[in-house]
């Protein structure tokens, strides 16, 4: 019995060092799907209250998110998913093919580690739904470390069996979140109109007045930073920018059948971020202020609510771990994948059993983002300006170079350059992406044209010695 | 026809699960009787939408 479930596990062929064939391609419908459930997430349930506690104001919230999800749809859409088509690769075995196997070990390493924490926040949202009827003490907005036995081992089951369904492979998340997708929004949607009337909205004309006076009042709680418009368009913006920008999404997107599929992101930014940030910011008000996640949807959608947090974590939490997965494989190609996500699957788990992951979310993803954006840029140039100026992509592939030097000093150089405009210059972090994207643009195309001309060189003198 | 069935029984659950939350805000309802009504719908939706939801395969190398 144990052997053929491993072998069945041995069986999941998800393409991870060739394209994906013609015949594994997917339609839009699993992509909007995949979107809308991936972005209709546990994570939503504390982004929406934590703008409500940094002091939004209403219209710098609507108007903030409305600019910075067409962004995100757009980057999506023009940057990334033109490249996932056109390669059909992992993001993970088109940078080895730029930057050598050992940088991009590194970068990996990087990478997993980041979606392991991103991962645990998810399922530590999950729990503080499962932990409702146990009566579990859930951590406050303070509390960075486990609270008790009881949050310990609600977390030690949820993430078991966020594992479990993520080492199933794409095909079973997909199906998953397919399911949840539409049930999952609706709650999100009628938790919010039926706390509305504790609030003061008894009609659509009274909500804009009670928003701005109730909800986003532009008052942040005491000991935390003001957000303004700016913030928020950078911050959704970039809330996934290590999908779109930084291209992770590229192991996602390959099974698209057209670029266009990038649209599909829409779902996700507007049905999800838009609708469930603004949905959970009301419920945080009507909760008087209490941020923990299962506890606010109980209150406002009884044990369904709490269902759909505790799914809504699931949902995030699969892919991420799957993504996670694909990026520790390509560095041990010859462990199976489900071996690799059940190490992930247990690191996640003890990520999450710490709940400074929930309450500093909004920094974490910021600096997530930040870390892996220099690689997407590396990327795009390679892919679209190189050829064009004469350089060669594909640079390590090519001269059969382990470590890339010039993607290498652009990743480090940029987030050094990044951290030093937050450390000296006081700039925040979630502003950090735009500039930090050109910069490694910049930093790339330069140190190339140096680093490829002198390799070069050297394989042309080298060919002239054997000559002789 | 058991498929159609399926699909009845599962948008009855998506309404059972919204619907409810504008008759609270029309003052038509109470907050707990949404709630129950929430998680009936809830039940329904994931009783059946798996039996039809990812049964429909789209032909390979479709365009």
């Amino acid at each position: 019995m144990k052997k053929t479930l491993a072998n069945q596990l041995d069986s999941i062929d998800e393409y991870e060092r060739e394209p994906v064939p013609e015949n594994k391609l997917k339609g839009l419908k699993s992509f909007i799907g995949m979107y809308a459930g991936e972005h209709t997430a546990g994570t939503e349930f504390v982004i929406g209250p934590l703008f409500v506690v940094h002091g939004v104001s209403a219209p710098d919230l609507f108007l903030g998110l409305l600019v910075g999800n067409v962004l995100a749809v757009l980057s999506w859409a023009f940057l990334c998913a033109p490249i996932a088509v056109k390669a059909r690769l992992t993001l993970y075995f088109q940078l080895e093919k730029i930057c050598g196997r050992y940088l991009v070990s590194g970068y990996n390493l990087v990478n997993a580690l980041m979606f392991c924490f991103l991962a645990g926040s998810m399922i530590a949202v999950a729990a503080t739904a499962v932990g409702i009827p146990f009566n579990i003490a859930m951590p406050g907005l303070d509390d960075l470390y486990p609270t008790s036995i009881g949050w310990m081992v609600t977390v030690f089951l949820v993430g078991s069996v966020i594992t479990v369904v993520a080492i199933l492979g794409y095909e079973q998340i997909s199906r998953f979140a397919n399911i949840c997708a539409p049930w999952m929004i609706l709650v999100f949607v009628a938790a919010a109109f039926a706390v509305m009337p504790q609030l003061g909205i008894t009609s659509l004309d009274s909500f804009w007045q009670v928003a701005q006076s109730r909800i986003w009042t532009g008052v942040p709680v005491e000991g935390f930073s003001k957000f303004t418009f700016w913030h928020v368009t950078f911050f959704a913006w970039f809330a996934n920018m290590a999908m779109h920008i930084g291209m992770g999404d590229l192991s996602i997107l390959r099974y698209a059948r057209k670029w266009q599929y990038g649209f599909a992101s829409t779902a996700g930014m507007f049905i999800g971020h838009v609708m469930a940030w603004i949905a959970s910011g009301i419920l945080v008000a009507a909760a008087s202020g209490e941020v923990t996640p299962g506890p606010i949807a109980y209150s406002s959608a009884g044990v369904a609510g709490a269902i759909c947090v505790m799914i809504a974590g699931w949902t995030t939490a699969n892919p991420t771990i799957y993504r996670a997965g694909l990026a520790i494989q390509s560095i041990v190609p010859s462990v199976k994948r489900w071996k690799v996500t059940l190490v992930v699957g247990l690191v996640t788990t003890i990520a999450a059993l710490f709940p400074a992951l929930v309450m500093r979310l909004l920094d974490f993803v910021a600096l997530y983002g930040l870390v892996l954006m220099p690689m997407g840029a590396i990327i795009f140039i390679d892919f679209y300006i190189f050829p064009k100026i004469g350089l060669r992509s594909n640079y390590a592939s090519v001269v059969r170079s382990s470590f890339n030097i010039a993607a290498g000093v652009t990743w480090l150089a940029t987030l050094l350059l990044c951290l030093s405009l937050n450390f000296f210059q006081g700039i925040e972090i979630f502003f950090l992406g735009l500039p930090g994207w050109f910069i490694a643009a910049t930093l790339y195309i330069v140190i190339s044209k140096f680093y490829q001309q002198k390799i070069t060189e050297q394989a042309e003198v080298k060919i002239s010695a054997n000559a002789l | 026809m058991m498929q159609s069935i399926l699909k009845i029984i599962s948008f009855i659950g998506l309404i059972l699960t919204v619907v409810p939350a504008f008759l609270v805000f029309s003052g038509a309802i109470e907050l707990n009787f949404h709630k129950t009504l929430m998680l009936i719908g809830t039940l329904l939706w994931f009783v059946t939408a798996p039996f039809w939801m990812n049964k429909q395969k789209e032909p390979a190398g479709e365009a």
